[in-house]
């Protein structure tokens, strides 16, 4: 076998006996070679099947609630002809090159890609390895494969009626040669892909098995409450140390740098030890830095012209020879991330090697951190993932295994360093500020003619994966501008990297930079129709002749949400169209606002085309799920910065929603077989605007400035 | 030394008399399933029973515990209500990250035990210190009605 395609498909014999197929992937080279040094082709996802016939599918990606632990073995058992139960997955150790998702490059759960990368590399996998059994059985019977068939974790004969377990046919089949094709079975075909199964975690996550990185429990574990400088970028001055240590069962104090760490035999003795030591601080440079000044720089930055995303003929001679001009400025703030699970990691750092648990959606990129912090070689940094207590980006960073690390370095033992929630929310790496301008030109119709759109803001991109900045442009920060699916008929997109204050660190969060552009894009378009008096249904469908799927949607969430039927006093439909992520997502939200301004979400409406879907319960859970999580954000969610330092400290005044406060959804999958797209951030996506559009159709007032707060209240 | 009954077996504790029962429970009994979430009291993932009422232990100290009765997610399914929770969150894959659960599952159970066919309002009142960032509201309610043999109307 030529090398090239041993390392595609690999078989071989597990240890302990069975089959042990690996899978190798072209991967993104551009985003690879930022991250790893790794080869063109590498064995991707590990398929294992034991003698008892157990599948073991060491699973790349992790589960952080979006439902991949029951997708992608319902992927690999569609092929492999075996229960999706029987299909028991583990999280994949850290590797960079074995475990790359292929959309991504390196070892990554985010970007809502599990489906769109594994789609046909998991069948793949289990339809190799179903066709190795059957010819290891037919090898046995000494009768023709084509003759045989599997079905449910056996292999049948049909003419003599003979059956072999898979698990009596693993050794054979590891010896057999790995067939260089296999065909996959036409969607018609499919028994269990896009029929609604139940989740494999479920039971875990209901009796309090479920183990979560801040779960973890190691003999001689001592546990460590984190403070970190209040003020970005400030030092630590002074710390009580003798008092802390006066705490009964504190053991220890770690002095970091911009830090300060209490260890005890429990957290709560920590806590009370890191209260005891009233660390001092030394503000430094960025004592004074509140809102304004970060704003301010914002939008002086916004004056000027910027790196140019989509230029389609002249929009500013559009615009000048229009017959309106319209012009907006929208800001969305600085967002937490706020998982359930505050940040925490445990260590166990010795001279030959560190031990690491945590939740992370990105062990590669953590290892090769924590080798360079360590001066440990790859092999000796061991990451134990494990399920994320909630990851929307925040966990696609290893800040809090560097500080946890920091510690260990101090500590003797095992160690747990837990962030208090106000360390959670006061040293989040946030959703960057994004300041938009947008202006359109329109007929004397109030027809669009032109767009020009100025995007200002941070570029996680350009710290993260920085070989995809292209002609200065990040494509994350400009999706949805730039990828506009209304054809209107000339469009300008720029961009113009502005950067918080150092210190002031920024990352991904759910809906990456589609979640920003989609609200800037449909509140506008919104603006637009109303400037025009046309029904903001209609006025969309007119520039969607060329994009059926978007039309589509839009039209489905109207239809279920009785569009157009007058509704009582002080309520409003709002509609809003998200095409990212490969899926493409219609939602009308339906609030009532109350005298005294106060907005309530009653009911929303989502229709999703995500193609072909894989399991359809999954996807309605993931809307239902971002679009509170959206609603959360677009109605409360503020990080603020005063005297250099976060304003907001834990749920008390970083507000989500509540059950009680909870719109009606209803959910309609829109039957496809397009091709499979991303449904963890698009909801989130789509909901923002179309709620500031209900709320706009409720008041005339239009937001254009996130969160809602008291913005509905009459002035 | 401190004696808690920790569903239905005494446990003796060296801790604090102030010690929260969340870090007696997770860090000197290692028992995790009840979790960490704000420490004062805000979102309700540590949530258990103390003589069947539902209590933050993040914010309940073990002195307050002493001869009381108290039940854990790791328990509850011994309870009639926590079973049929349990049971309904199970039939409609309620949990998506899963780490508030625990919390939600007591809540619920709690509810469930008081307020045998909860209305919205019911459900509203007590599960709205229970906070979930992955949405799972809409199943939450949805099974609460299923355990307790009410029509879920989608409201």
């Amino acid at each position: 076998m030529r090398r090239r395609d041993f390392l595609k498909v690999s078989a071989s014999a597990a240890v302990g006996g069975g089959l042990l197929l690996g899978f190798g992937l072209p991967v993104r080279s551009e985003v690879r070679d930022t991250l790893t040094t790794n080869a063109p082709f590498a064995p991707n996802a590990f398929l294992r099947i034991d003698r008892a016939g157990k599948v073991i599918f060491v699973s790349p990606l992790i589960e952080m609630g979006q439902g991949t632990y029951t997708s992608l073995p319902m992927l690999i058992a569609e092929e492999l002809e075996v229960d999706v139960d029987k299909v028991a997955v583990e999280h994949a150790p850290a590797d960079d090159k074995v475990y790359a998702n292929p959309l991504i490059g390196i070892q990554m759960t985010g970007a809502s890609t599990a489906i769109r990368a594994m789609y046909v590399p998991l069948r793949r996998a289990g339809a190799t390895a179903r066709v190795m059994l059957v010819a290891a059985a037919a090898q046995r019977w000494k009768v023709d494969p084509a003759t045989c068939r599997a079905e449910n974790g056996v292999v049948v004969h049909a003419a003599t009626g003979r059956r072999l377990g898979y698990g009596a046919l693993v050794d054979a089949a590891a010896k057999l040669p790995v067939p260089e094709k296999v065909a996959l079975k036409e969607p018609a075909a499919f028994r269990l892909v896009g029929k609604a199964h139940r989740r494999l975690d479920t039971s875990g996550k209901v009796n309090g098995s479920a183990r979560f990185g801040i779960d973890t429990r190691l003999p001689g574990m001592k546990f460590a409450v984190l403070a970190q400088s209040p003020v970005f970028g400030g030092k630590l001055a002074s710390i009580d140390e003798a008092k802390a240590k006066a705490v009964p069962g504190v053991t220890q104090v770690v002095r970091l740098d911009d830090a300060v760490a209490v260890v005890a035999n429990h957290t709560w003795a920590a806590k009370q030890g890191l209260a005891a030591a009233a660390p001092q601080w030394d503000a430094g440079p960025n004592a004074k830095v509140s809102m304004t000044d970060i704003v301010g720089q914002l939008a002086r930055a916004a004056e000027k012209p910027g790196a140019v995303a989509r230029n389609d003929g002249d929009a500013a001679r559009a615009i000048a020879g229009a017959a309106k001009r319209i012009d907006a400025v929208y800001e969305q703030p600085f967002l937490a991330h706020a998982t359930m699970e505050p940040m925490n990691c445990t260590v166990h750092l010795t001279t030959d090697g560190c031990d690491i648990w945590v939740g992370t959606q990105v062990p590669g990129l953590t290892q090769a951190a924590m080798m360079k912090l360590t001066g440990l070689k790859r092999e000796q940094v061991r990451i134990h993932n494990h399920l994320l207590g909630g990851g929307f980006g925040r966990r696609l960073e290893f800040d809090g295994t560097v500080r946890a690390v920091q510690i260990a370095q101090h500590v003797r033992g095992p160690v747990q360093v837990i962030w208090p929630r106000e360390e959670d929310i006061q040293h989040d790496m946030y959703r960057p500020y994004y300041y938009d301008r947008v202006t359109a030109g329109v007929d004397a119709q109030g027809k669009a003619v032109a767009w020009s759109h100025r995007i200002t803001g941070a570029s996680i991109v350009a710290r993260y994966i920085a070989a995809s900045i292209k002609n200065g442009v990040d494509p994350d920060a400009v999706e949805s501008s730039a990828n506009l699916p209304y054809g209107f008929p000339d469009i300008h997109v720029d961009w113009v990297r502005q950067e918080p204050p150092s210190g002031i660190q920024t990352t991904w969060w759910r809906g990456v930079g589609v979640t920003r552009g989609t609200f800037v894009v449909e509140s506008f378009v919104d603006e637009l129709a109303a400037s025009a008096k046309h029904d903001p249904l209609a006025y969309r469908i007119a520039f969607l002749d060329k994009n059926p799927r978007a039309r589509a949607v839009l039209q489905l969430a109207a239809e279920r949400s009785g569009w157009g039927k007058p509704l009582p006093a002080g309520q409003g439909r709002g509609i809003a169209l998200c095409t990212g992520f490969g899926s493409f997502i219609g939602q009308v939200v339906q609030v009532s606002v109350g005298k005294d301004g106060a907005v309530s979400p009653v009911h929303v409406w989502c229709a999703v085309d995500c193609g072909l879907q894989v399991n359809p319960d999954t996807i309605r859970a993931q809307m239902e799920s971002g679009i509170i999580f959206g609603l959360s954000a677009a109605l409360f969610g503020e990080i603020t910065i005063k005297d250099g330092r976060v304003e907001q400290t834990n749920f008390g005044d970083y507000r989500v929603l509540r059950i009680s406060e909870a719109p009606r959804i209803d959910v309609h999958l829109v039957n496809s077989t397009e091709a499979p797209g991303g449904i963890g951030e698009p909801g989130t996506s789509c909901v923002m605007p179309a709620l500031t559009n209900a709320i706009f159709a409720a008041t005339g007032r239009r937001i254009r400035k996130l969160p809602v707060g008291d913005q509905a209240r009459a002035a | 030394m401190i004696r808690l009954n920790v569903n239905g077996k005494p446990r003796d504790v060296d801790v604090a008399d102030d010690t929260p029962l969340l870090w007696t429970l997770r860090d000197v009994l290692n028992m995790t399933g009840t979790k960490f979430g704000c420490g004062q009291g805000l979102c309700g993932a540590c949530t258990i029973h103390i003589d069947g009422q539902p209590a933050r232990s993040c914010i309940t100290p073990v002195s307050a515990a002493g001869g009381k009765r108290i039940t854990t997610i790791e328990a509850v399914g011994a309870t009639a209500a926590g079973k049929k929770i349990q049971a309904a969150w199970l039939a409609l894959d309620v949990p998506q990250c899963g780490y508030c659960q625990s919390g939600q599952i007591m809540s619920a159970a709690a509810l469930l035990a008081a307020t045998p066919k909860p209305s919205d309002s019911d459900i509203d009142t007590a599960m709205a210190g229970n906070l979930c960032r992955c949405g799972t509201y809409p199943r939450i309610r949805a099974a609460i009605k299923k355990a307790a043999g009410v029509t879920d109307t989608g409201a």
